[in-house]
């Protein structure tokens, strides 16, 4: 055992400078969120949302009056807060991962077409990007959930779409200049299908800045769920999400601040750990963008 | 900058309002009858007649578009259910408010957004530098809402100094505004600082240390301005976050701005208002996009001269 970690000692050595500590603290972050978000039940020592009228705003275990049976305390209707963190998270990421992948499928798919198409294609795309590019997505948002009334398959197909204009936009321009290397113009000269020449020679080269955008994306979508959920215009009780339990710790700051201020947290690190991550694996991958 | 090239981006958006608009108009329809919303699902047939009447929704859907778009042409967008008023009335009476709120964000962000952003610049990679880049990063993944939880935690709660919500006092302002600036500041930081990192290592700033500048000289004659160009695109998105941040903020801290009056006419799905919101955001941002074009067309010449072809 002792000769095992003498010799995978230096190893680790050489992988921590390679990687800053921040991004070590990231990625720990991270794992922890997806280990919380797989393994839900494990964690929930009761249904998210089990009343106990009995233990209504019950401070944490750390605090005076706090107990083991609710370590992160209770909401105003006893419910346990660790337990609905969990979901929350859940439900947070579940919807944000969602969203991105919707996202980055479309605006991909359409930034090809009008590379593909150009002419009024192209022409319509671009008019389509601006307009959408000029109208923060939060208040597109909103106006959707006021005149259609809020739904959560509507609001994770608006998750979806928010986005969908940078990869559109970035699809479209490193399409358009592949199409003229050399690669591209041999295979479309064998005689490949358009499909066979986007998919399998044009995308695969282009991927790097579509999965940097994707970093970027997934914590924006975070945080538009979050906010959105805040207002009580996003996931809807008896559902919860980390903005939700935000929202409605509000009303409680003076008496119980942990309410609001727990799943505060876990957002701000969340988003953090991405936004870290995410300008790091942007300048590993793509060190022309800095 | 060519005729042309400014003629095109009027026209473009001119296109994007009318598209706006027309957007605005069709989701309005689609989202179902508003009679029944205002009056209840079990309202007398009759009144719901009445009331469709009254606002021309018995018309063929052409018709009642091209009297939706003549209608705001001459300045008539509806009446507000809920206020019981002329929607416009109500949104311009939360006007001022957001302005202001807008207007003090602005000038902190560009006070401190800038200075930030070229400093860290001319240090690049001092811990300075890296240390203002990681502020950054964190005010820009703080979500406004988190932010202003924990001000009113530690300001109203804890210390007791500021008020939770409301406008009158300068005490007021404080929250809202500090909320708004950390992550337009980042954003502004960041920017600034990899415009100047560019413009740093450009040939004409070797040449002008060659001819015998000094450093802080060439960095105010010859860095700075040129620095400033990729800034001016900016400006549109900062309106737009500005915007979108400002709906939240104005929610958390119970200021009564057009971004509080759109949360509250969503919840009670008040479509007039939400409408005009919606329209007047959407026409700022188009504004401020074709400024931002032209200006951006004004000071770089190669932008200006509109290739042809492609």
């Amino acid at each position: 055992m002792t000769t095992h970690t003498e010799i995978a000692a230096p190893r680790r050595a050489k992988w921590q400078l390679k990687l800053p500590l921040l991004i070590w603290f990231s990625i720990a972050w991270l794992a922890l969120m997806l280990l919380i978000a797989v393994t839900g039940d494990l964690w929930q020592p009761y249904e998210y949302q089990a009343i106990d009228l009995h233990a209504r705003l019950q401070p944490p275990v750390w605090l005076e009056g706090g107990s083991w049976s609710h370590i992160f305390g209770t909401d105003h209707l006893g419910r346990d807060v660790l337990s609905r963190l969990v979901t929350s998270i859940q439900v947070s990421l579940l919807v944000a991962l969602v969203g991105t992948l919707i996202g980055a499928v479309m605006g991909t798919l359409i930034g090809l077409i009008a590379a593909h198409f150009r002419g009024w294609v192209d022409d319509l795309v671009m008019i389509a990007i601006d307009y959408q590019a000029a109208i923060p997505f939060m208040i597109l948002a909103l106006a959707v959930v006021a005149f259609f009334s809020n739904s959560l398959l509507l609001f994770i197909l608006l998750m979806g779409i928010y986005g969908w204009e940078r990869y559109a936009r970035i699809t479209r321009g490193l399409a358009l200049s592949s199409i003229q290397h050399g690669y591209a113009v041999a295979v479309r000269t064998l005689g490949a299908s358009p499909w066979r020449i986007y998919g399998r020679h044009i995308l695969p080269n282009i991927a790097n800045a579509l999965i940097v955008n994707m970093t970027l994306n997934f914590p924006q979508t975070i945080m538009l769920e979050t906010s959105l959920s805040f207002l009580g215009l996003g996931i809807q009780p008896p559902m919860t999400s980390l903005g939700n339990m935000v929202g409605f710790g509000r009303d409680y700051l003076l008496t119980a601040w942990w309410l609001a201020s727990l799943p505060a947290l876990v957002i701000f690190f969340t988003t953090l750990a991405f936004a870290l991550l995410g300008d790091w694996v942007r300048d590993r991958l793509d060190p022309t963008s800095r | 900058m060519t005729p042309l090239y400014a003629l095109q981006k009027i026209t473009r958006a001119l296109l994007t309002v009318l598209l706006i608009v027309s957007t605005v108009f069709i989701v309005l329809r689609l989202s179902g009858d508003p009679a029944i919303y205002v009056l209840g699902l079990d309202a007398d047939p009759q009144a719901l007649d009445a009331f469709r009447t009254r606002w021309g929704l018995d018309q063929p859907i052409f018709v009642q578009y091209l009297q939706f778009l003549s209608n705001c042409l001459q300045g008539d967008f509806g009446y507000s259910y809920f206020e019981e008023r002329d929607a416009m009335e109500a949104v311009l009476e939360r006007l001022p408010q957001t302005l202001l709120l807008m207007g003090v964000t602005g000038l902190f962000t560009v006070l401190i957004g800038i200075p930030a952003g070229v400093y860290a610049a001319l240090h690049h990679n001092s811990w300075i530098d890296r240390m203002t880049m990681l502020v950054s990063v964190a005010g820009f993944s703080l979500p406004n809402f988190v932010l202003g939880i924990f001000l009113i935690l530690l300001f109203s709660v804890t210390w007791q100094l500021l008020p939770t919500g409301g406008s009158g006092t300068w005490q007021h302002l404080v929250m809202p505004v500090l909320t708004m600036t950390v992550a337009e500041a980042a954003v502004f930081a960041r920017f600034t600082r990899s415009a100047m990192l560019e413009v740093l290592h450009q040939p004409y700033m070797r040449t002008a240390r060659a001819k015998g500048l000094r450093w802080h000289q060439a960095v105010r004659r010859h860095a700075l301005p040129n620095a400033a160009i990729p800034l001016v695109t900016v400006v549109g998105f900062f309106v737009g976050t500005l915007i979108a941040g400002g709906v939240v903020t104005e929610s958390v801290f119970a200021w009564p701005g057009l971004g509080r009056l759109l949360v509250t006419s969503v919840a009670n799905r008040d479509l007039a208002v939400v409408q005009i919101i919606v329209m007047l955001i959407a026409c700022s941002m188009v504004l401020t996009n074709l400024i931002v074009d032209l200006l951006y067309g004004w000071l770089d010449p190669r932008v200006g001269s509109l290739r042809t072809g492609n």
